[in-house]
């Protein structure tokens, strides 16, 4: 009572709602100051996400167009099959090289049918607007027609990563100067045959299907057979971390006695969540190819290290969202006779549902956005060049990742790659972004609002 | 004016439901409950009452264990039903509980419709054998949680929508439904409204017809009303125990009397 004299603003009189006092002004200052932070530190997160995404999307949209050229072959019998006998050992026989010339050949033919002059007079100056995927392509197809030897094709065929990097601007005059594989002259020609629709940027169906190619075939590389094996690796997670983590979160949350030994697993699970993924990777190393003498840089392996990576995030998210539950609704179950497990499996899990969901979905992005484990166990390298056949073949045989894809691209030296790495990028982003917006859409399904 | 209920303690006092002898209780060091032995009639409407924290919920969740879930309290002593000890090894909470259905002073329904709410209990333990079945139960234990009225037209919406004193009555209604010998209610009023109050512990003589049934209460008048024994609890010790009007006209103890005239608590 006495100190009511000491708080009121000006002694004796009687203070006004409508004047502030000065503590109330301090106050709304500091409220004021305190929602200028939050509101830069939102708008430079916003900036640098846009800057990010910008960036990502500026360098990497040029991966999904490809420049390919459309070109007549004239599947020469004298050259392809000598004996003329159609026996396919034979036809097998001519590698590749031999049907180089016959590809540059029909691109030559175009530049007199078209009447388009240039210093170039040879076939094999061909060479620098051509993949060398495209001889390998020609072949594949008189294999599988061999009936179709002595008539002239047409084929739709990649160009060089050169032309394609001219037609995207990241190939100059200017660079080209420096150039061994490619000189003005031919951008000349590709100039001519652009105008005539002999050369075209088309969407490149096969950067998000295909396989992993060699160095010098930067055109031909996708990101298919890495995706592939990432799915694999997603699935050995799946089926691994989430009914092992949510099995011993329920245990140890809801079933297990609280004593030393309990506290110690609960304290070593937090660690294990921060220890780093590089160190997930060498135990893997040691343990599962190794010791157990699992194949090197396969899926399944690689799933394992992730499982190990990720029970930790998906045990910590289900502990927690099963201590949310209110314990009220364990008791009533339990005071209206029903087992512990009846109260956890009627009641405590369908509750708790939303955030094990969700803590799952996020352990598993996180393993499909890591890079470095898999680099331990031998998934990065120039390995994901072929389709596994089957499932079995999914999960054993040497196949990379998105990540280490991604990685493994941008460490090459052509420019071509470092487009293709950013590429790669957007890809495996979006697979992120459909992952949360999965979460999304599961958390609301099983969020009960009553 | 306590004294207008006092002809129903003539039951049949011979038919000891629970018997306790000598119970302790502990959590961790906490000496909750200090040798309390007590005897609960079998029809017979029970009541405790006593101070805030003497240990009256403490004891009533020793009567069907559901100081197990806590993992710091140590029950110590024999607590016999139907001659059984409660506390032995071979017995098994969950059956047990099926017995001794309880209410909790916090109305808690399940997040699901009103008609799960009340069909589950019936369900876990097979006493409805087809949907008509439950129907009828689901029907009368709304009925004998004067609900009834209230809810027939909505039975699929959640149970978590009702209003505080429907909910506990909705939790009234579960815990009958499962057919409990004996039911504990842990201040199951303390929400409610006179009107509601009113009709629960309507329900309450009503039960006693067939079980036998422990409230813990802090209203006084409720006790007198209720009940034909009442217990007094104060510190974790049972004070004193007997017939309600004997409890409220003429305690023995001065404690109690001071508690019931108002002077401690
Ligand atoms: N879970 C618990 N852990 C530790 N101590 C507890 C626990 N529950 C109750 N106690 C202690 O046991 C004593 C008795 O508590 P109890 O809840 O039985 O009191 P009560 O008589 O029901 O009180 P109220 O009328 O306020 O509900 C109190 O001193 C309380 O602090
Ligand atoms: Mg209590």
């Amino acid at each position: 009572m006495t100190d009511a004299s000491i708080h009121s603003p000006a002694s004796g009189g009687k203070s006004s709602l409508l004047a502030l006092d000065a503590r109330t002004k301090r106050r709304n200052a500091a409220e004021a100051r305190f929602r200028m932070y939050g509101i830069s530190a939102v708008a430079a997160g916003v900036f640098f996400l846009v800057v990010l995404l910008g960036a990502i999307l500026s360098n990497g949209v040029g991966a999904f167009q490809q420049t390919f050229l459309t070109v007549e072959v004239y599947l020469d019998p004298a050259k392809l099959d000598k004996k003329g006998q159609r026996d396919i050992a034979d036809i097998k026989k001519v590698s590749t090289f031999g049907y180089t010339p016959l590809v540059q050949q029909g691109l030559f033919d175009q530049i007199e049918a078209n009447g388009i002059e240039t210093p170039l007079a040879k076939r094999k100056d061909m060479k620098a607007l051509i993949s060398a995927s495209a001889a390998a392509q020609v072949r594949d197809f008189v294999i599988a027609n061999p009936d179709r030897i002595g008539d002239k094709v047409e084929f739709r065929v990649l160009t060089s990563s050169r032309v394609d990097g001219y037609l995207k601007g990241r190939v100059t005059r200017e660079s080209v100067a420096r150039d061994k594989n490619i000189k003005p002259v031919h951008l000349d020609l590709v100039d001519s045959f652009t105008d005539l629709g002999i050369i075209k940027k088309e969407f490149n169906w096969s950067f998000i299907t295909g396989a992993d190619a060699s160095e010098s075939r930067a055109e031909q590389a996708g990101m298919g057979v890495s995706i592939l094996g990432s799915f694999f690796m997603t699935l050995v997670v799946l089926a691994l971390a989430l009914p092992i983590g949510v099995a011993a979160s329920i245990y140890l949350e809801e079933f297990a006695p609280q004593n030393r030994f309990t506290d110690l697993i609960e304290v070593n699970i937090s660690n294990l969540a921060a220890v780093p993924s590089i160190v997930f990777g060498i135990l893997g190393l040691a343990v599962f190819i190794q010791f157990a003498h699992l194949p090197q840089s396969a899926p399944l392996v690689g799933g394992l290290v992730l499982t190990l990576m990720t029970l930790p995030t998906i045990i910590i998210s289900t502990r927690a969202s099963l201590k949310s539950v209110p314990p009220s609704i364990r008791d009533a179950a339990l005071g209206i006779g029903a087992s512990k497990m009846q109260a956890v499996f009627h009641h405590v899990l369908p509750l708790a549902m939303p955030g094990i969901l969700t803590g799952t979905i996020i352990g598993l992005a996180q393993a499909l956005g890591e890079t470095a484990p898999l680099l331990l166990i031998g998934m990065v390298g120039y390995i994901a060049t072929n389709y596994p056949e089957g499932i079995a073949s999914g999960f054993m045989d040497p196949n990379s990742a998105m990540p280490a894809q991604i990685y493994e691209w941008a460490k090459r030296a052509d420019p071509a790659y470092y487009e293709r790495a950013w590429g790669g990028i957007i890809i495996l982003l979006v697979f992120l972004l459909t992952m949360n917006i999965i979460a999304i859409i599961l958390r609301r399904r099983f969020e009960r609002r009553w | 004016m306590y004294d207008v209920h006092t002809h129903r303690a003539e039951t049949n006092v011979d038919d000891i439901k629970i018997s306790a002898n000598d119970v302790q209780v502990y959590y961790g060091d906490t000496h909750a409950i200090k040798d309390v032995s007590i005897e609960i009639e079998a029809k017979c409407v029970t009541a405790f009452i006593g101070p805030s924290g003497c240990g009256k919920s403490t004891f009533l969740r020793c009567l069907n264990r559901m100081n197990d879930t806590i993992d710091i309290c140590r029950v110590e002593g024999q607590i016999l039903l139907d001659e059984e000890d409660i506390y032995d090894k071979r017995v098994d909470p969950v059956q047990l509980r099926a017995k001794v259905g309880m209410v909790f002073q916090k109305p808690n329904p399940f997040p699901k419709s009103i008609y799960d709410n009340i069909a589950y209990g019936p369900r876990i333990h097979g006493l409805a054998n087809s949907k008509a079945d439950l129907d009828v139960i689901v029907e009368k234990s709304l009925r004998r949680g004067a609900i009834w009225d209230e809810v027939k037209d909505r039975l699929h919406a959640p149970g978590t929508g009702l209003s505080g004193g429907q909910q506990q009555r909705l939790c009234i209604a579960r815990a009958v439904a499962t057919e409990p010998e004996v039911l504990l209610m842990d201040e199951p009023c303390s929400a409610l409204d006179p009107i509601a109050t009113a009709q629960v512990e309507e329900l309450i003589d009503e039960l006693r017809q067939d079980y036998s049934v422990v409230i813990v209460t802090h209203s006084m008048q409720q006790a007198a009303r209720v009940s034909q024994k009442t217990a007094f609890f104060h510190l974790g010790n049972l004070v004193e125990f007997g017939e309600t009007g004997k409890i409220f006209t003429n305690p023995e103890d001065p404690r109690t009397e001071s508690y019931i005239t108002g002077r401690i608590g």
